[in-house]
């Protein structure tokens, strides 16, 4: 095939970034080479529009090994001991096929860990659909959740916390982020970089196929009505195989044979084989005619781009093969020899004999486009008066049952009921609590995660939005009493080519910054996802933050559920009554303008700082933070799992009721306490300077608001759980 | 007393089933499935998992792997042999226990603790259990247990239920079914019942941090009953 400018713009390349690869090269590419250009350099691989400002990102910390640009992050956890892990997007083919879509996103993110040398301990996600009137939501929604659960079951991973929210903003274009947590020894870390000369080059895992190829630059284009036939551009994912890899891999990475490993995932063998090179310096030359395939008759270009799934490639010690080879032979995996490492700096590519591509790695990568994108900045909006005559005939318990009933608050059971949160024997905080908890095993130390977005809260400013997503990840790992470590961040935006969408993204990334900044939270890895849109329709931004934390004693870990009749519950942070954006002002009132709460960093790190100091003199008997649907929200949840109830005092605010129970002001948790230590916790808080009030006392079974409005526990739980078992159902 | 764990490719309950029967007195060996001998065991244990991935039929490939042929002959002599989840697929298809395991009713995966109602004490496994219902976790997406209406006579008549989905008092009815099994069968022996087959997975179950003990109680009866 001859290889011109037409056909560089139909594999996803603009015009000025064609004439720079002939430049570069100094001649026109063929057509394998022109491939592996297009794989590099479009938007998912290359971050050519985000990489100027994901710069600002602190990814520095006391407690991290490893921050962006290896396969994941790796923050210390004492002991030894290291976590591994990583959020990762898998957007446009979840939408177009939903169950391997979302199975290959799970399997994709699984091997960036294990790829470090860590056995994955947790997986947590983060998924986002339609409106569930939209006629796609239902099947979407199943066939996600079918398809997590189908590859981390079958690998045998719990699968520990999540989100789901619904927007119609996502009705043509679902976001799947797909969370991994791993555990390794400080000691036995691998990495991407290769070293050293005629080192042997190593495919293992399955075969390569013909699916998934262009995968990479599919998720960077925009959606239209022509989707359908995008569908083999999909990966299919096969879990028995990355179980078999997981075990073959951690195997051979007991022993001291490997230099360099690397797993093939998005463009395949052309990102594996560049990264190893790019960040060793050195060359990398592979016989394509090694590669096994799944298919006869694959071309070089075809084995360079597929995206077959349960790949890994690795650069061995001389000498090493056999004993690597008896290993994977064990786990009835692939084994070949397909390459060595040169001190070319390039990339060559062999197939029959005949060299079929001949480029420098630097092209690839240093050389690879950098844009600064135009961008808007979006103005704060005004505050909405709410009207008294708007809020007269509302009545608070029917109104909390609506909220609690509300497709982005109920409860998610149907959901993480076919996730496998049990397995490993380890799970010591389920899903539907703050965040989830897994033991180390074999430890007194339990890791917390979370996986948190507020993409309301983002799209009415997204400074603000961007700051508040780190909170609340903070705050969920401090209600559970991890104390935070770090982030990783999901980066979830429409076209950045759109400046209001490139806004969004760089005022996010900006809030993101300021907070992980503050609370000293780094993020040390992540992924951005743009052309989250259908034609001109972008989603709302939606940046997820993976918050990880330590518990260094796990049986001073906190639940939600109210604990014992007679305690007391306090809001710890100040309660103002912010109502704009909040789930009262957008779905009762249908108020969607205004701004969003918020965010105070300093009572944000002091609040939760303060609790920790709670936590440790085991004072806490529960915990919540205080988000969606407000303070009243929050404590029905933890009346629900607690199975108990609560006798509300009457607001010593100004404000309207309302606003004190579904305000979403920023900062603040609810704590249950025991009464004989009421002086112990109110002399450290106010030692500290955090603001509080005494919210009530724990009782059975009702939810008294004053003295003639009460409701009970189960009717409370009935509106909370059976929204999304009847919507599926129907 | 002596077990023996087997690792079948895609099992990946083996490393929790280790450290259960280990934390109750247990002293046990992994065993490879390509091996051809069982080390010398008082008890051997087909663990949870997707076996071979579930592909063709759950549990059939791994039920004729090598070491099969000794874990069947083992049973065959009165050994005793425990197939929890896949496990116990994979002792449907061997056949040491009769009838077949389909998928869930509502064809979910679902991961949820749920009770159990012991039907029989004379065997080894619940000899001396106090309680009548146990509380035990479940994960699976093929627990629906069905046989013909002969082989459930047979299987009625042998007393070989083990165990039976029910609520926290005992009540055995189809609200407490998680999955549509025959008579909410969750576990079944074979005639001699020395082998079990059961869905739920009692290695989850050890400590108060989980989601219960009453895996304990199982597990600590069953070394008794042993010695």
């Amino acid at each position: 095939m001859i290889v011109n400018e037409q056909v560089a713009v139909d594999h996803g390349l603009k015009k000025d970034e064609y004439a720079k690869i002939c430049e570069l090269l100094k001649r026109t590419p063929n057509i394998t080479e022109l491939g592996i250009f297009s794989a590099m350099w479009n938007e998912h691989c290359s971050y050519k529009s985000s990489r100027l400002h994901l710069k600002k990102l602190p990814t520095k910390g006391k407690k991290v090994i490893q921050g962006p640009g290896e396969n994941a992050g790796v923050i210390d956890i004492e002991d030894n001991d290291a976590i591994v892990f990583k959020i990762e997007s898998h957007n446009h083919p979840s939408f177009i096929e939903p169950y391997q879509g979302a199975a290959t996103g799970v399997g994709g993110i699984m091997r960036d860990v294990f790829t470090m040398g860590a056995r994955p301990i947790a997986n947590l996600n983060s998924i986002h659909f339609g409106s569930p009137q939209h006629k796609k939501t239902k099947n979407l929604l199943r066939g996600v959740v079918h398809g997590i659960g189908g590859y981390g079951n079958c690998m045998g991973v719990p699968t520990i916390a999540g989100q789901t929210s619904f927007d119609s903003s996502y009705n043509g274009n679902i976001l799947v982020n797909a969370m991994t947590l791993g555990l390794v020894k400080k000691d036995k870390i691998f990495y991407s970089k290769a070293a050293g000369l005629n080192k042997p080059v190593i495919y293992v895992g399955s075969k390569t196929g013909r699916d998934g190829i262009h995968g990479a630059s599919m998720a960077s284009a925009n959606f239209d009505e022509k989707i359908e036939e995008k569908k083999p551009t999909v990966q299919v994912g096969d879990p028995f195989t990355e179980k078999l890899l997981l075990e073959a891999c951690l195997e051979l990475m007991a022993g001291d044979s490997i230099i360099a490993i690397q797993d093939m995932g998005a463009a395949g063998l052309t990102s594996s084989s560049v990264e190893m090179a790019s960040k060793g310096n050195l060359g990398i030359e592979i016989n394509l005619s090694k590669v096994p395939c799944r298919e006869a008759k694959m071309t070089p270009y075809e084995i360079m781009l597929s995206e077959s799934q349960e790949r890994m490639l690795i650069v061995l010690e001389n000498g090493k093969e056999e004993q690597a080879k008896k290993i994977f032979d064990k786990w009835n995996l692939d084994f070949a020899v397909i390459g060595k490492t040169t001190k070319s700096k390039k990339i060559e590519l062999y197939f029959n004999e005949k060299k079929v591509a001949d480029i420098p790695v630097n092209t690839l990568v240093e050389n690879s486009p950098m844009y600064d994108r135009k961008w808007k900045k979006s103005k704060l909006p005004k505050k909405n008066k709410i009207k008294k005559e708007d809020i007269k005939h509302l009545k608070i318990i029917d109104t909390l049952k609506k909220i609690l009933a509300n497709p982005n608050i109920c409860s998610k059971e149907w959901i993480w009921q076919q996730y496998d949160h049990t397995v490993m024997g380890d799970t010591i905080q389920k899903p539907g609590g703050d965040a989830g908890v897994v033991r180390v095993h074999g430890t007194n130390k339990a890791v917390a995660a979370s996986v948190d977005s507020s993409a309301v809260y983002c799209w009415a400013h997204p400074l603000t939005g961007g700051k508040q997503v780190v909170c609340e990840s903070f705050r969920n790992l401090i209600s559970v009493g991890a104390k935070p470590i770090a982030i990783t961040n999901c980066l979830n935006f429409g076209s950045p080519e759109n400046e209001e969408n490139m806004g969004e993204f760089v005022e996010c990334v900006q809030g993101i910054s300021e907070a992980s900044e503050y609370l000293k939270f780094p993020v040390v890895s992540g992924n951005v996802s743009f052309y989250n849109q259908t034609k001109d329709e972008g989603i709302k931004p939606t940046p997820a933050i993976g918050g990880i934390g330590l518990i260094k004693n796990y049986n001073k870990m906190i639940t939600m559920d109210f604990k014992e009749i007679g305690n007391i519950a306090l809001v710890i942070g100040k309660t103002e009554g912010h109502i704009d954006q909040s789930m009262f002002a957008r779905n009762i009132l249908n108020e969607k303008n205004g701004p969003p709460p918020e965010i105070n960093l300093f009572n944000e790190k002091n609040n939760g700082e303060t609790l920790l100091k709670l936590v440790e003199n085991n004072l806490i008997k529960s915990a919540h933070d205080v988000s969606l649907g407000g303070i009243i929200t929050a404590v029905a949840k933890m009346c629900i799992k607690g199975k108990k109830g609560i006798n509300l005092n009457k607001p010593k605010y100004l404000i309207n009721e309302m606003e004190y129970f579904f305000g979403e002001d920023q900062g603040r948790y609810i704590i249950e306490i025991n009464k004989k230590d009421s002086k112990k916790v109110t002399d450290i808080l106010n030692k500290n300077a955090v603001h509080f009030d005494e919210l009530g006392t724990i009782i059975e079974n009702e939810v008294y608001i004053n003295d003639k409005t009460k409701v009970t526990i189960d009717e409370l739980s009935t509106s909370n759980k059976s929204w999304l078992s009847n919507y599926m159902s129907k | 007393m002596k077990s023996s764990v087997i690792t079948f490719p895609g099992s990946n309950c083996d490393r929790d089933m280790d450290v259960a029967l280990k934390k109750f007195g247990f002293k046990n060996k992994m065993v490879w499935h390509a091996d051809a001998e069982l080390p010398k065991s008082d008890l051997v244990v087909l663990p949870g998992g997707f076996s071979y991935g579930d592909y063709l039929r759950c549990g059939s490939m791994a039920s004729k792997s090598k070491i099969m042929q000794s874990v069947i002959n083992f049973a065959n002599s009165g050994g005793l042999v425990m197939g929890i989840c896949n496990g116990f697929q994979i002792l449907v298809e061997t056949g040491l226990v009769p009838g077949v395991l389909l998928r869930n009713k509502y064809l979910e995966f679902i991961c949820k603790n749920v009770f159990v109602k012991i039907n029989d004490k004379q065997n080894k496994y619940f000899k001396n259990v106090n309680n009548d219902v146990l509380e035990f976790h479940i994960a699976h997406n093929e627990g629906n247990y069905f046989c013909t209406n002969d082989q459930l006579k047979k299987i009625e008549d042998n007393n070989q239920i083990a165990i039976n989905y029910c609520d926290e008092n005992g009540n055995i009815e189809d609200q407490f079914n998680p999955n549509g099994s025959i008579k909410n069968i969750a576990g079944i022996f074979n005639k001699e019942k020395n082998v079990l087959g059961m869905m739920p997975h009692p290695e989850r179950m050890i400590d108060t941090s989980l989601s219960g003990e009453d895996g304990s109680i199982f597990f600590k009866n069953l070394i008794k009953n042993l010695k």
